[in-house]
């Protein structure tokens, strides 16, 4: 516990010390700007809610932006060697994987945080509910974690950190794409019977984020986040043993 | 209690290609081993198995006692490792790295810094300490590795090519901060450099096709050189003619070698079979003979060439 936490700390002040963190968070939020303002239609909606505006661009944001925090978790080690010290020092695997997970998921909790003049906002334009909204930023929060349990998985295969970042895209929106209407339809048509397709339709990131975001925090769509994050994690220390030497 | 290091058929194998075939060595306290071999030769997959990075395809080591693979952790906090180019994060300040490398040694607080700052002065960084590694030159970014590797005092210390790509005078600098280190641990390194094991090193292992061809004292290594006690004549070119009839008389043609003299006159190299003196034989004869001699020297062997000649084989000795 001790070494993870001093790994974590290492790690989050990892993104602090270079440019990175500024220049993400500053593109994130402008993004959200943007797209809640411009796309969404924020004022013309007339309602007080941030759902529609704001929360319902997340998935695709984070499609672009999660794999552009997770692709240099390891690619980076391992290019620059830097993954035998670390693995030399007496510290677990399992440490590793996790420090540098957290990491990277409260980076991007702290970016999602800074959207709170959003919240302001729509508090002082009418009355939200505001029970939703916070059901959203969990919502938003585990989708983000569980895109980059994916993107650090990824980072782990290569040292070269474009090949990571598009390969992780590609996952991400993989696992996002299950969810759209017109991919249920296709799968329908090719797919026999409805439960197969309903399987698929229960991998998407889509199904759980809308359903937490509707402001229903249900044991399953929580269970499934943690799912992914999980496997990914597990499937990330296996990565990082079988390629560390290459 | 046993040796410190102890090692035992060691094996790795990546895929069809196998690093390190059975190597099996034990070493113990105070000594400082040099591990030579050429590239390729299997010295840094023996480290990276050794301090816990590579797990062995076969045989196992116990560093004091912990075996590498099934008590890993344990052997770690032992060790201190210096990887081969010694890589480290070049955004962080030799000063938060160090602190990271204390705080996961389980030193904190006020212990750590105190502890930071007492390394930072033995390997001289206290100027750089707050500037991004990636800014620092080659030798302080070196020395930074060797402080992370010494931070907690460590009684295994495993260094792969510690002085490589530095210059001459950070060569020594290196050196030097390694032998005031070596009491009362083992310290491994691995080196091209002959010299270093001769200057450093109070036991030599020369590894070859990932296996060991040699382990001896560096003092040894030179024995074992063809032109050990070898003895170098000097002399004119027309003289030549008649020493070198002597003397392959004496000893043999196939042991008086005739060598291109860097001066207007020739050298002639008289070796023996089983290496024995054989100058006060020579300078007798030459004296009673009247040979006009421009030098006479015993040669001590020559490191490189013993190097060659067990690698290029990389029999078993």
């Amino acid at each position: 516990m001790r070494n993870t936490i001093v790994l974590f700390k290492r790690e989050l002040a990892g993104y602090f010390a270079t440019p990175v963190a500024y220049v993400f968070i500053c593109i994130f939020l402008l993004l959200c700007g943007i797209l809640t303002f411009q796309m969404g239609g924020f004022f013309e909606a007339g309602q007080a809610t941030l759902g529609p505006a704001f929360f319902e661009f997340h998935p695709i944001l984070y499609i672009v932006l999660i794999p552009a925090i997770s692709m240099r978790l390891w690619a980076e080690e391992r290019k620059q060697g830097t993954i035998e010290l670390l693995m030399t020092l007496p510290v677990t695997l399992p440490q590793l994987v996790l420090s540098k997970f957290l990491a990277a998921w409260v980076f991007a909790g702290i970016a999602l945080g800074l959207t709170f003049p959003l919240w302001l906002t729509v508090n002082y334009l009418g009355d939200p509910d505001n029970g939703v909204i916070l059901a959203s930023y969990v919502a938003s929060w585990l989708m983000a974690g569980g895109y980059l349990a994916m993107g650090a998985c990824i980072s782990a295969l290569t040292k070269n950190q474009v090949i990571a970042f598009v390969l992780a895209v590609s996952l991400c929106l993989l696992f996002l794409i299950f969810g759209l209407p017109q991919v249920q339809e296709a799968l329908a048509s090719v797919l026999p019977g409805d439960t197969l397709v309903d399987a698929v339709k229960s991998f998407s990131f889509m199904t759980h984020f809308s359903s937490i975001a509707r402001g229903v925090i249900d044991l399953r769509d929580l269970v499934f986040f943690a799912s992914v994050i999980g496997v990914f994690l597990f499937l990330n220390a296996i990565v990082i043993e079988l390629k560390k030497a290459d | 209690m046993g040796a410190m290091i102890e090692i035992e058929n060691l094996q790795k194998r990546f895929g069809a290609i196998t690093a390190v075939d059975g190597v099996s060595f034990t070493v113990e306290r105070g000594t400082v081993l040099g591990f030579l071999g050429p590239n390729g030769a299997g010295k840094s997959t023996t480290m990276k198995m050794l301090t816990g990075f590579l797990p062995p395809t076969g045989g196992t080591a116990r560093i004091g006692g912990h075996d590498i693979t099934t008590d890993s952790l344990a052997a770690k906090q032992l060790v201190g490792y210096l990887p081969e180019g010694a890589p480290l994060y070049p955004d962080m300040t030799p000063e938060g790295f160090l602190h990271f490398i204390a705080e996961i040694r389980g030193l904190s607080g006020a212990k750590a810094k105190a502890r930071v700052a007492e390394v930072a002065e033995k390997v001289s960084l206290q100027k750089v300490m707050r500037q991004p590694i990636e800014t620092l030159s080659k030798g302080f970014k070196r020395r930074v590795g060797l402080a992370q590797a010494i931070l907690h005092d460590p009684q295994v210390l495993v260094l792969d090519e510690p002085t490589d790509g530095l210059d001459p005078n950070q060569k020594k600098e290196v050196r030097a901060l390694i032998r005031s280190m070596q009491q009362d641990k083992v310290i491994i390194l691995s080196t091209h450099i002959l010299e270093e094991v001769e200057a450093l090193c109070s036991r030599v292992i020369i590894i070859a096709g990932g296996r060991i061809v040699i382990d001896c004292a560096p003092g040894e290594l030179a024995a074992k050189s063809r032109w050990h006690n070898a003895v170098r004549l000097e002399l004119a070119a027309s003289e030549a003619q008649r020493v070198r009839g002597v003397l392959a008389e004496q000893y043999g043609a196939e042991h008086v070698e005739t060598l291109a003299s860097e001066t207007s006159g020739t050298s002639l190299l008289v070796t023996t079979r089983d290496r024995r003196p054989i100058l006060a034989e020579i300078s007798q004869r030459a004296q009673k003979d009247q040979w006009k001699l421009d030098g006479l020297h015993v040669e001590h062997g020559r490191l490189d060439e013993v190097f060659h000649e067990l690698t290029r084989t990389g029999s078993r000795n």
